[in-house]
């Protein structure tokens, strides 16, 4: 309104100033937030170390990986071959003990961690111990590559068929609330409260061993056809039980808490008016249901994504499916430290990331939410 | 409180709830029965036993009842021996300090599989000379084979099955179905079997005592497992096990979080910033991966996991959510009006904030307590279940790592599964009637 009054000589410059003043405050508030947010994912990475380091794991690690480099560079070395072998055994010493002190290995625990730290935050992931990738890589970064895309698939299909068809079956559920279905979902809702590697003992009871319909776990036949469209169809069929017992697990769950919130926004007093308007279902739904939800929804979503990355431990476990969680099960069963830091430092980037960037939908879904404002 | 009364009054109103409350009683009702019958260390003792513990039982057998479901009948086990009269020993004295000890069991066998083996644990007292038997084995149509001649030692073991000679004589490699069948036409045989054991004695106090194992296809009540472990001992202790640690887990989280989220909505300051961190830093660590870390480095006791299962779970959402409502209860009169007439700061937190959230905190931590067993469960099946107890995740666990599913021993998974599923189910049903009671706005929806 103020605007509005002032003469035409002085609005430009007023203009320019609230302009600045957005930008300033956006900026200033992208800074706090890039800071408080990068400061939660150190503690947080710091915190996995300690855990991880506590046993001294890590050390023997670096120990480990030390004393195989320099062992393998001497061996490798043509002019030390003539060497007699006490005093190449010597010099292996020396250079292990150098290098250890080189790296830091005679400080105190607490504050080599933090060298782990920086290492980790700069992604710098290291090599594994024990795994290999199928490729026969030690790379941390290369297992992880190697393991993403099987997590992806099975999560990526069972997640967003989840989010979608629970979405739309909310919404046709909250237009006819009360009658058979929608009183069928809300008794179902408990059967949430089982994990989905639950559901997945029972399917592959059902489905592998008593139906022989489809396979007990793994992602592909073995060994893997050799044609794209074999093997595609052979995925698929891997592909079925996990996929439908992560699906099954938060089914009904999903539907009746969409269901609830639907029907607390369609009991508003604007719906009500759209509707006596004589606007179209569709509409109305559209533009008056999903549009004030539309922040939870998303909210929704960027979780179901950060799910994603770190996949089902225990279901890719029992379904043998060759994801990060069940790399990463086996990383722990294997002392593997530099892949359980590896993944765990994919992990808190990505949800920090994840929450950045949702302050900003929020504030481009929801014209009230203003960023940085308080 | 006596809307709280009402409240719980109002449960006799929602099917679900009954039928969760019922669930739960008959859970604990199991946990205690379980814990009268098989006490502590001897649950341990049982379940870490080996073949000394459960030699008498066979290798994967069902349960006894599926006979009731089956028109063609498995062979139950059964063990008989001579030392409480199970088997009847007749000693007939000898000349010059020698002695004859006679014993047989006769029993009907009148099943349509094979049993699995059978075997003679024989024990006898000596000086010098070793006693001497040998057995002899009846059938219904009247033949009689001689099983083995032996010379005792202290202890000895003989299991038909592994018997070169009776193989080689009975000219087969599978000796148990040779001496239930007829060799006419190689069927199995129905009717009265009988075991004939002989045995002498060469000196005046020498004795000879023997047990007669019989391995058959199905045991008990619940079934036995790799180890011949009976499997009613985990099946009955799972549920104490399950119980503890998904109320402690749950009752120890809500407590904890709502007593940690008042202080800070009270005393607000650096405090509650403090809490505001400390959740936001515990979002980005992965929680299974620390769990499976603590059980692979540290330890696998159920304690240990319990207490970094509450101690993670304290700072999440829920905290959050427990701080809004805490900060608005802050603003009401009566809280206003508390520090006016001298109330000091823990009396206002834990008398007057706190009970007001109870009607909140009950359905959460009753829908909680599933998550926690199958938390427990899931660490078990991934191989991190307490070594010591026995639970239902356990057996899960070593079902998996024997391939009950591939190879059919379907009881060994669905055992646990079902009482799991059950104790899940039920108190998610009552979790999500009690919410609705005590969070009305949700009932009209």
């Amino acid at each position: 309104m103020a605007v509005v009054t002032q003469t035409p000589a002085e609005t430009p410059v007023l203009k320019k100033a609230r302009h600045e003043s957005t930008l300033l405050r956006v900026s200033r508030y992208v800074v706090v937030r890039l800071l408080t947010l990068f400061v939660t994912v150190v503690v947080g990475i710091y915190l996995t170390i300690m855990i991880a380091n506590m046993g001294g794991f890590v050390d023997q690690i670096m120990k480990g990986e030390i004393r195989e480099r320099v062992t393998q560079s001497i061996a490798a070395n043509p002019s030390m071959k003539q060497m007699d072998p006490t005093v190449r055994q010597k010099l292996i010493q020396d250079t292990i003990a150098s290098e250890e002190k080189r790296m830091g290995l005679d400080v105190p625990i607490a504050i080599r961690n933090f060298r782990y730290l920086s290492n980790a935050l700069t992604l710098r992931l290291g090599r594994a111990i024990n795994m290999t990738s199928d490729a026969g890589s030690k790379q941390v970064r290369l297992i992880i590559l190697e393991r993403l895309p099987a997590t992806l698939l099975l999560m990526g299909i069972s997640q967003l068929f989840l989010f979608f068809s629970s979405i739309l079956l909310a919404l046709n559920l909250s237009r006819s609330y009360g009658n058979f279905w929608d009183r069928a979902v809300v008794a179902l809702s408990p059967t949430s409260a089982v994990p989905p590697w639950f559901y997945g003992i029972f399917l592959i009871l059902i489905f592998a061993a008593l139906l022989k319909v489809l396979p007990f776990g793994g992602m592909v036949d073995s060994p893997p056809p050799s044609n794209s469209f074999d093997y595609a169809m052979s995925f698929l069929k891997h592909l079925i039980l996990p996929a439908s017992a992560l699906v099954l697990s938060s089914f009904f769950l999903s539907i009746y808490n969409y269901r609830t919130f639907f029907l607390i926004y369609s009991s508003e007093d604007y719906v009500e008016m759209a509707k006596a308007k004589g606007l179209p279902t569709r509409d109305v739904e559209r533009r008056y249901i999903l549009r004030p939800t539309l922040p939870n929804i998303i909210t929704n979503f960027a979780l179901l994504i950060i799910t994603l990355w770190t996949g089902a431990t225990i279901t890719e476990t029992v379904f043998l499916w060759p994801g990060l969680g069940r790399t990463l099960y086996q990383a722990v069963g294997l002392y593997d430290i530099p892949i359980i830091v590896g993944s765990t430092i994919i992990y808190a980037y990505m949800l920090a990331l994840t929450v950045f960037i949702l302050d900003f939908i929020y504030a481009v879904v929801d014209p009230r939410v203003k960023i940085g404002s308080r | 409180m006596n809307t709280l009364k009402n409240s719980f009054r109002n449960i006799l109103f929602y099917p679900a709830a009954l039928v969760g409350m019922l669930v739960v009683f008959l859970l604990v009702f199991t946990a205690a029965y379980a814990m009268i019958k098989i006490p502590y260390n001897e649950a341990i003792r049982l379940w870490r036993g080996g073949e000394e513990v459960w030699y008498q039982n066979p290798k994967f057998a069902p349960p006894a009842w599926i006979n009731y479901f089956s028109s063609k009948k498995y062979a139950e086990s059964f063990a008989v021996r001579t030392t409480d009269g199970t088997m009847i020993k007749e000693v007939t004295l000898g000349a010059e300090g020698t002695s004859t000890i006679s014993t047989s069991y006769t029993f009907n066998f009148s099943y349509d599989y094979y049993p699995q083996e059978m075997i003679l644990y024989l024990t006898s007292k000596y000086q010098e000379k070793q006693p001497f038997i040998s057995a002899e084995w009846l059938t219904p149509d009247g033949r009689t084979i001689r099983i083995v001649n032996l010379a005792l030692n202290q202890k000895q073991t003989y299991r038909f099955s592994q018997d070169e000679k009776l193989r080689t004589k009975l000219r087969t490699d599978d000796v148990i179905p040779q001496l239930f069948s007829d060799p006419e036409t190689g069927r199995l045989l129905k009717g009265q079997y009988q075991l004939l054991i002989t045995g002498t004695t060469f000196e005046p106090d020498s004795d000879i005592n023997a047990e007669f194992v019989f391995h058959g296809q199905v045991f008990g009540l619940a079934g036995t497992d790799h180890a011949r472990r009976d499997l009613v001992v985990p099946l009955l202790w799972g549920a104490p096990v399950a119980l503890a640690f998904g109320l402690i887990a749950s009752l120890g989280t809500a407590l904890l979080t709502m007593i940690i989220s008042a202080l800070g909505a009270w005393y607000g300051g650096w405090m509650d910033e403090l809490i505001q961190r400390i959740t936001e830093i515990n979002l980005v660590l992965p929680f299974l991966s620390i769990l499976i870390m603590i059980g692979t480095f540290y330890s696998r006791s159920i304690w240990v996991i319990l207490g970094a299962t509450i101690a993670l779970s304290i700072f999440t959402g829920a905290i959050k959510g427990y701080r809004s409502i805490f900060v608005q209860l802050k603003e009401s009169m009566y809280i206003e009006a508390a520090p006016a007439y001298g109330a000091s700061n823990p009396r206002i937190v834990f008398t007057y904030l706190i009970p007001r959230m109870i009607p909140l905190l009950i359905p959460g931590l009753v829908l909680s307590v599933p998550s926690f067993v199958f938390l427990e469960a899931g660490l078990a099946v991934l191989g991190l279940g307490d070594p010591v107890l026995p639970t239902w995740g356990k057996m899960i666990d070593d079902a998996n790592r024997n391939g009950a599913l591939y190879r059919g021993y379907y009881y060994w998974i669905l055992e646990p599964t079902t009482l799991l599923m059950i104790t899940g189910l039920g108190f998610a049903m009552l979790g999500f009637a009690l919410d609705r009671i005590f969070n009305p706005k949700l009932r009209d929806v």
